[in-house]
């Protein structure tokens, strides 16, 4: 493997592969690149689905969550899934869309962004991360039509701005930025119809970590494929906060108090 | 007809080998020395920016001394190599052997077969959760692969560098300890004053999360010396 990436002779270090510091490229030229090729058929068989994401913005940064089940059909496929991930220190990334797709995107996009890191001495621009996931979505276009999608949810802290950025996707690789919140997967009209209830400017961490775990109870009570907080088993949302800080996964203790208050609450 | 020449083996060899010595032996020296959380890795180098290490996976560590392109072209591969395997398998399964034995293979074929040798040496150094786990491997110019223990110097004034080590060295000291030993005993033997921004380090650290790769500042690297 090193000799032919490695030694001079066989390519000159610039045509070896383009851009240098891609690392899907390199998969791509050892044919490792991770590819689903479907017949038409393809939703003949029922695959599991990852559901509810979301994002919403706050003074000083990003909170993601998403629920934890997957379903295939109307089988509930696993309860424990976990959608939202950190992309790398300062980035986390949120999946809803055909499960096994998803999660192989994500592993991609972190060991990409790693890879540039390390080769170039510096990350990408947060611009630059959310752009190269908009390329990874578009890649999977032909498999959309097949109804195997993936859409994602990107977020992290822009370094440069010293702003917390929020960015949703389409299954042809439209990229947006959002400035307040976002919502995608089977759940996501009605967590956006709750947080746009509860949303307003100037959130502090605590609000907005309420209004998200809250969102995702309100999907789960309309949507029989998102999963709500099941605290009697443990089975809690992954949620992660982005700030000046970098990312932090919340613990699982204050989800559980958060996700106890707010179904207390509940009307 | 012309006939080439016939150069004897070992003259070809021993050509090359000087050749590639007296090349790296020009460049400034670079030490990594085990400490109580991991290696540190240090040498002189006034550029921030074109690095001498670099991290090359999780617990994995690179040095290079010598040309900087030759160098540079092993470091970008053995990323290559390291993000391929562990996304191929599984992280843990990316180790320093691995990857010295890859270097010492593409190292030895250069020395072989190409119209120059390389004029670098590298080492890679892998930490585990004790510090019985840490390896250090030394990769020559014509693919001589080394397993070094405790510290290790190579480029310029090797030799004298690794005496004085071998001389001053005491158990596992901590960072400041092994940042002072490093930067002392490469100022002796160089007869140089090196200012704090002149240095470049960078640690192995098992205290930290996932990725143990840490640069040293260089306001610490000024705090620990004084």
């Amino acid at each position: 493997m090193i000799s032919e990436q490695g030694r001079v002779g066989d390519h000159l270090p610039l045509d070896a592969v383009v851009p240098g510091a891609s690392f899907l490229s390199l998969l791509q030229s050892q044919g490792l690149a991770p590819s689903w090729s479907t017949a038409d058929r393809a939703r003949e068989i029922e695959i599991p689905e990852a559901t509810t994401i979301l994002a919403i913005r706050y003074e000083d940064g990003v909170v993601m969550a998403g629920d934890r089940r997957a379903t295939a059909g109307n089988v509930i496929a696993h309860r424990r899934m976990k959608k939202v991930f950190p992309a790398d220190e300062y980035s986390a990334v949120a999946i809803s869309g055909t499960a096994g797709m998803a999660i192989e995107l994500t592993k991609l996009f972190q060991t990409e962004l790693e890879h540039y890191e390390k080769i170039e001495g510096t990350r990408l621009s947060l611009e630059g991360k959310a752009n190269y996931l908009a390329r990874m979505v578009r890649g999977n276009l032909a498999l959309a039509f097949q109804g195997l999608v993936v859409v994602p949810l990107f977020c992290g802290y822009d370094e440069a701005d010293d702003v917390g950025r929020l960015y949703s996707f389409d299954v042809v690789g439209g990229r947006y930025e959002e400035l307040d919140y976002a919502a995608t997967g089977s759940g996501g009209s009605e967590a956006r119809a709750f947080i746009k209830g509860a949303y307003r400017e100037g959130l502090d961490e605590e609000e907005a970590l309420a209004i998200a775990v809250e969102a995702l109870v309100a999907a789960a009570e309309e949507d029989a494929a998102t999963g709500g907080p099941d605290l009697r088993r443990g089975i809690l949302p992954n949620v992660v906060v982005v700030d000046r800080t970098g990312l932090t996964e919340v613990g699982d203790d204050r989800i559980s108090e958060v996700a106890t208050r707010v179904i207390g609450e509940r009307p | 007809m012309s006939m080439p020449f016939y150069v004897p083996p070992e003259q070809l060899t021993k050509d090359r080998a000087d050749f590639a010595r007296k090349g790296i032996a020009r460049g400034r020296p670079i030490i990594l020395i085990e400490y109580a959380d991991g290696v540190l890795l240090m040498g002189e180098n006034p550029s921030g920016s074109l690095h001498k290490t670099s991290e090359i996976y999780d617990r994995v560590a690179f040095a290079g001394v010598g040309r900087f392109n030759e160098f540079e072209m092993l470091r970008v591969a053995g990323i290559r190599y390291a993000d391929l395997k562990g996304y191929s398998y599984e992280r843990d399964d990316v180790t320093a052997k691995g990857l010295a034995n890859a270097y010492a293979q593409t190292l030895g074929q250069i020395f072989t077969h190409e119209n120059k040798p390389y004029e670098i040496e590298v080492m890679i150094a892998e930490i585990g959760d004790e510090p019985t786990d840490t390896k250090i491997y030394r990769i020559q110019f014509d693919g001589t692969l080394q397993d070094v223990r405790r510290f290790g110097a190579m480029g310029g004034m090797e030799e004298e560098l690794a005496e004085q080590l071998a001389a001053a060295a005491d158990g596992l000291p901590d960072l400041r300890g092994a940042v002072r030993l490093a930067a002392d005993t490469i100022e002796r033997v160089t007869e140089t004053d090196i200012a704090a921004e002149d240095w470049e380090a960078a640690v192995l650290d098992r205290t930290l999360g996932r990725r143990k790769f840490r640069r040293l500042a260089d306001s610490e690297i000024a705090e620990y010396r004084s």
